[in-house]
């Protein structure tokens, strides 16, 4: 499977969530839980374990209006980031 | 009066009955007897009340919280609240019914606590004849269940060794994390140190293999590890800080801020029989006892470290010096210090009999 194929997905027991008394989004985790950056949050949320990377990529593409080339490389070091932390199978 | 950040975090002791009695239990020596809990009414107020108060995760423990009837109702409650609902139990009265049960009402994640990765030496410290082998069939219901598995290790003089082999049992059960927690020496741990406190050659060895596998399983198991004070240079940054993040109920509804606090003289733990948890935690005096950085004394006063590690440990400094505002001896600046090397050459000594923890242990004829 190529590298642009590859779908990742919360792993188990990990939860974004909308945290309503500080107005803010968390990652909820055993023993765990993190407020993600801007840029995390931005694929945090495309994270639906049917979406791809490719997939990602077109939706931040397209929201942010910036060019795919760019941001790629970008999203998959992101993607790696959180699936060394635990955050994601990946 | 300042409000405090809200609490991140709610640990739930239900109960202090638990068919294992562990030497190093968290628990206080003064254990509570059942008839003293809080009832299930009680309780849904309080999870209620945490959600609105900003908590995120919320810990259902005790003794073993198994052991409440009303777990599934509890958990159910937190789910509908939006919390991020562990639980942390010895799973030895976890079968398919009980999980199914918890996993129905929407529990996330299961801690299951080991003794040993062998079962002679789990059931000795368990003093629970066949545990270890509940443990195993339990682990393996979790998984099966789909929910998220932490296995739990408490490490001491006994099983140290095998540190390696408690690594496997977690990459064997396919769990997203485990603890290779050293025991912390209060209440029953402390009754017990010269019986359960490593040498720091054996500690030495355990941290190596401790993270050359957490260089080995990135990305596959988080692995959580805890050293004992006593071979430390700086403290931890006990329950984040005082009242910062955390807040534990008793059995009976004290509100503590953190599992050991009871130890400390000369407090009256606010009870969510009479008070709200905002109450608690924005406007009791206990809360605000140790808060921040207004109370410290030097050397900690003036350090860097100050809102790093918060001083350190209360109960170790109360319990090792006799006075819960003196810097934390773990830390090599403070002038009790001596403490701590003094301690750790009990475990360069033969170990002596474990006390259990059991409601009614003769714990005064222990300690003299």
């Amino acid at each position: 499977m190529s590298e642009t194929a590859r779908i990742p997905a919360f792993r188990r027991g990990v939860k974004l969530r909308f945290d309503t008394v500080r107005d803010t989004w968390s990652v909820l985790a055993p023993e765990r839980m993190f407020v993600p950056d801007e840029h995390a949050l931005a694929v945090l949320k495309l994270v639906d374990g049917v979406r791809d990377l490719d997939g990602i990529v077109d939706e931040l593409a397209a929201i942010y209006d910036a060019p795919r080339e760019v941001i790629a490389p970008d999203v998959a070091a992101l993607l790696q980031d959180l699936a060394d932390k635990g955050v994601l199978a990946w | 009066m300042v409000n405090a950040e809200p609490p991140l975090s709610l640990l739930l002791e239900l109960t202090h009955k638990c068919p294992l009695q562990c030497p190093y239990c968290s628990n206080p020596l003064a254990l509570e007897r059942g008839g003293g809990e809080l009832d299930t009414a009680a309780w849904l107020e309080v999870i209620d009340q945490a959600a609105a108060l900003g908590v995120l995760q919320i810990h259902f423990s005790g003794g073993e919280p198994m052991a409440r009837p009303d777990l599934p109702q509890l958990v159910k409650r937190a789910a509908e609240r939006g919390l991020y609902s562990n639980l942390i139990t010895s799973a030895v009265l976890l079968n398919a019914a009980t999980l199914a049960a918890l996993a129905g009402a929407g529990l996330d994640h299961v801690q299951i606590s080991f003794q040993d990765s062998e079962a002679a030496g789990a059931d000795r410290i368990g003093n629970y004849a066949g545990g270890h082998a509940k443990k195993l069939a339990a682990a393996n219901l979790v998984r099966a269940a789909g929910l998220a598995l932490t296995l739990n290790f408490v490490v001491h003089r006994h099983n140290i060794a095998r540190v390696p082999d408690m690594i496997a049992m977690g990459e064997a059960f396919g769990a997203g994390r485990i603890e290779i927690a050293n025991v912390q020496y209060y209440g029953w741990g402390l009754l017990n140190r010269a019986a359960l406190l490593p040498t720091r050659a054996a500690l030495d060895a355990c941290t190596a293999a401790v993270y050359a596998a957490r260089e080995r399983l990135r990305g596959q198991m988080v692995i959580d590890y805890v050293v004992p004070d006593y071979y430390a240079a700086e403290p931890k940054a006990c329950m984040g800080g005082w009242a910062r993040r955390f807040l534990n109920i008793s059995p009976s509804g004290r509100a503590l801020p953190c599992h050991a606090a009871e130890t400390l003289p000369g407090f009256d733990w606010p009870s969510v029989r009479e008070h709200t948890l905002a109450d608690i935690w924005n406007g009791s005096a206990a809360f605000a006892r140790f808060r921040g950085t207004a109370w410290m004394p030097e050397p900690c006063k003036s350090c860097d470290r100050r809102e790093i590690d918060w001083g350190g440990c209360r109960c170790q400094a109360f319990a090792l010096t006799g006075d819960a505002s003196r810097t934390d001896p773990a830390c090599e600046l403070s002038p009790d210090h001596a403490i701590m090397a003094e301690a750790a050459r009990e475990a360069e000594r033969a170990a002596p009999e474990f006390v259990y923890r059991r409601i009614g242990a003769n714990v005064g004829a222990a300690q003299s």
